[in-house]
């Protein structure tokens, strides 16, 4: 319990070391570039019309026949992969890449696996606007389970700081993670049914899916989105129980290995 | 005001490398080297059992010769190492100068950076709002303020780092070789700065390769030689000793 109010009592003090991190990367990712922040509200949406055009227009028996409001049902499920994907991988390398500040100053090391996370959640929330914008555009109701969607979202990002943890402290010691991670983020995506309805899929392939934590939290948010229902009590357990469990893995194998991080980097 | 306890102690510190060489930056070489049954690490050790007191108010110099060990003594005592064996123990707060420009962005301008900079080393905005001014006058570069740190020189990126670590009255101020990329002018500045922290009663650390300087401005000094500490003790007798050797 001490430890623990000392680890908040040093994650308090740096506050403002991470809002001035997570800006840095604001300021980096869109200087230079004429439209700036806007990109990350066009970037989904450009995205999401590639793909609807794709398994809208193209392949549209590939998607599973009853989805209500395609469009929306892709961009949920891409914002939340896209947000697991891009926090994660930041997060991966972002003890590596400021191996130059460690190695001279004192600064607790989780802090960067946490700012990229919430870098990439700050970018998620941006994307929402695309979200709305799709929704006004295409006149879809709003559902009084919309603040449900919060559930999902949150424990998304307490999983993904957990998983970023780990790979952070792996990369470290091999680099060949990050390709593998970047191979495996890939074969995740077409098993999270970002792009098709999963109960047309076959039984085996439905029962994989159940094990991929990124589907209930894309299927958790697109119940409180677009269903309008509330969440399942699976959904709530299983959300909230991987969260917890990726994060503490995630703390207890950063911390014990935080100490040997200089020495390789 | 003066009492007993030796602000830093360092006690029976080793700190143990493992050599670049050895290190296995892929899985294949893990494996490799795995089945090779030769996963020992080469091991090199930077410091071997040093153990040092600095009191309130020193003025502590080190000396040695290159790869000595020096930073490396810097870096634990200011808790970036974690010694592979043995304690270090600190009371109060560090402003560390290791290697200036640790915690600068390249890409960021220098105002950016002064923020950046600022909450590595654990200072409020409000409280860097307050001081910018100072910090920018200290560094006399308000005419770059706006231009990203990547166009600086060497020199202009020492001056903005020393300024910013000198904008508090820290219990402890490391410092490695920073006042040798500076103008004399600027070295000047910084002479000052640091008698009057120690006027205020700031304990220094300072490694330097001008035997001179040491002589000039610290009370003790410790020579390593090595990862061990050959001497210790009144500057004079340490510096002495040490001119001897190396003549
Ligand atoms: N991260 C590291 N990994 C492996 N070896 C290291 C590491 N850091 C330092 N060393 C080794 O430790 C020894 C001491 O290095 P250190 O930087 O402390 O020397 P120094 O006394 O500061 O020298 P200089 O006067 O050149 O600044 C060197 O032999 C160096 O190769
Ligand atoms: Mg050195």
């Amino acid at each position: 319990m001490a430890t623990l109010k000392c680890y908040f009592n040093g994650f308090w003090r740096y506050r403002y070391l991470l809002y001035n991190l997570i800006s840095r990367d604001f300021k980096l990712k869109y200087r230079r570039s004429v439209l700036g922040v806007a990109w990350s509200v066009l970037n989904p949406l450009l995205m999401m019309l590639v793909m609807w055009a794709v398994f809208g227009g193209l392949f549209p028996d590939l998607r599973g026949g009853d989805i209500v409001n395609y469009p929306i049902f892709l961009l949920c499920g891409q914002l939340l992969f896209n947000f697991f994907r891009e926090s994660t991988t930041l997060a991966m390398s972002s003890v590596l890449y400021n191996a130059p500040l460690l190695r001279k100053v004192y600064i607790p090391k989780y802090i960067f696996p946490l700012e990229k996370t919430c870098f990439g959640f700050v970018n998620c929330c941006f994307s929402f606007i695309a979200l709305v914008l799709v929704m006004l555009f295409t006149l879809s109701p709003v559902h009084l389970t919309l603040p449900l969607a919060i559930y999902p979202l949150l424990t998304l990002f307490v999983f993904s700081l957990g998983v970023g943890l780990v790979l952070a402290t792996m990369t470290v010691f091999f680099r060949d993670v990050m390709h593998m991670w970047e191979v495996f983020t890939t074969a995740l995506m077409y098993f999270s049914a970002i792009f098709y309805d999963p109960e047309m899929m076959s039984g085996w392939v439905q029962q994989f899916i159940k094990f991929n934590p990124i589907y209930w939290y894309i299927t958790g948010f697109r119940r409180a989105v677009i269903n309008g229902e509330g969440l399942s009590l699976s959904m709530i357990l299983v959300c909230g129980g991987c969260a917890v469990a990726a994060l503490a893995f995630g703390l207890f194998v950063f911390k014990k290995n935080q100490d040997k991080f200089v020495l390789y980097l | 005001m003066e009492n007993n306890q030796p602000i830093i102690s360092v006690d029976h510190v080793s700190m143990r490398f493992n050599l670049s060489k050895e290190k296995h930056e892929s899985l294949k070489e893990y494996f490799l080297a795995l089945a090779k049954g030769r996963l020992q690490f080469d091991e090199f050790y930077a410091l071997r059992d040093v153990s040092l007191k600095v009191m309130p108010g020193d003025f502590y110099g080190l000396i040695g010769l290159n790869g000595s060990g020096k930073s490396t003594l810097l870096k634990v005592i200011s808790g970036v190492y974690k010694p592979s064996s043995g304690t270090c123990r600190v009371g109060g707060t560090i402003a560390p100068l290791i290697e200036l420009g640790a915690g600068f962005d390249m890409d960021l301008t220098a105002r950016e950076n002064i923020y950046l900079n600022g909450t590595v080393l654990g200072f409020t905005p409000k409280y860097i709002d307050s001081k910018f001014e100072e910090i920018v006058e200290f560094s006399e570069l308000r005419d770059f303020l706006d231009v990203p740190l990547k166009n600086y020189s060497s020199g202009m990126v020492a001056r903005i780092a020393f300024a910013i670590a000198t904008i508090t009255k820290p219990d402890i101020l490391i410092a490695d070789e920073i006042l040798s990329v500076g103008d004399f002018l600027f070295q000047q500045k910084c002479e000052a700065r640091m008698q009057r922290l120690m006027s205020g009663g700031t304990t220094v650390l300072l490694v330097s390769h001008s035997i001179e300087q040491i002589e000039r401005m610290c009370n003790k000094v410790a020579w390593i030689e090595k990862g061990r500490v050959k001497m210790d003790g009144p500057a004079a007798e340490v510096c002495a000793a040490y001119k001897q050797t190396t003549k």
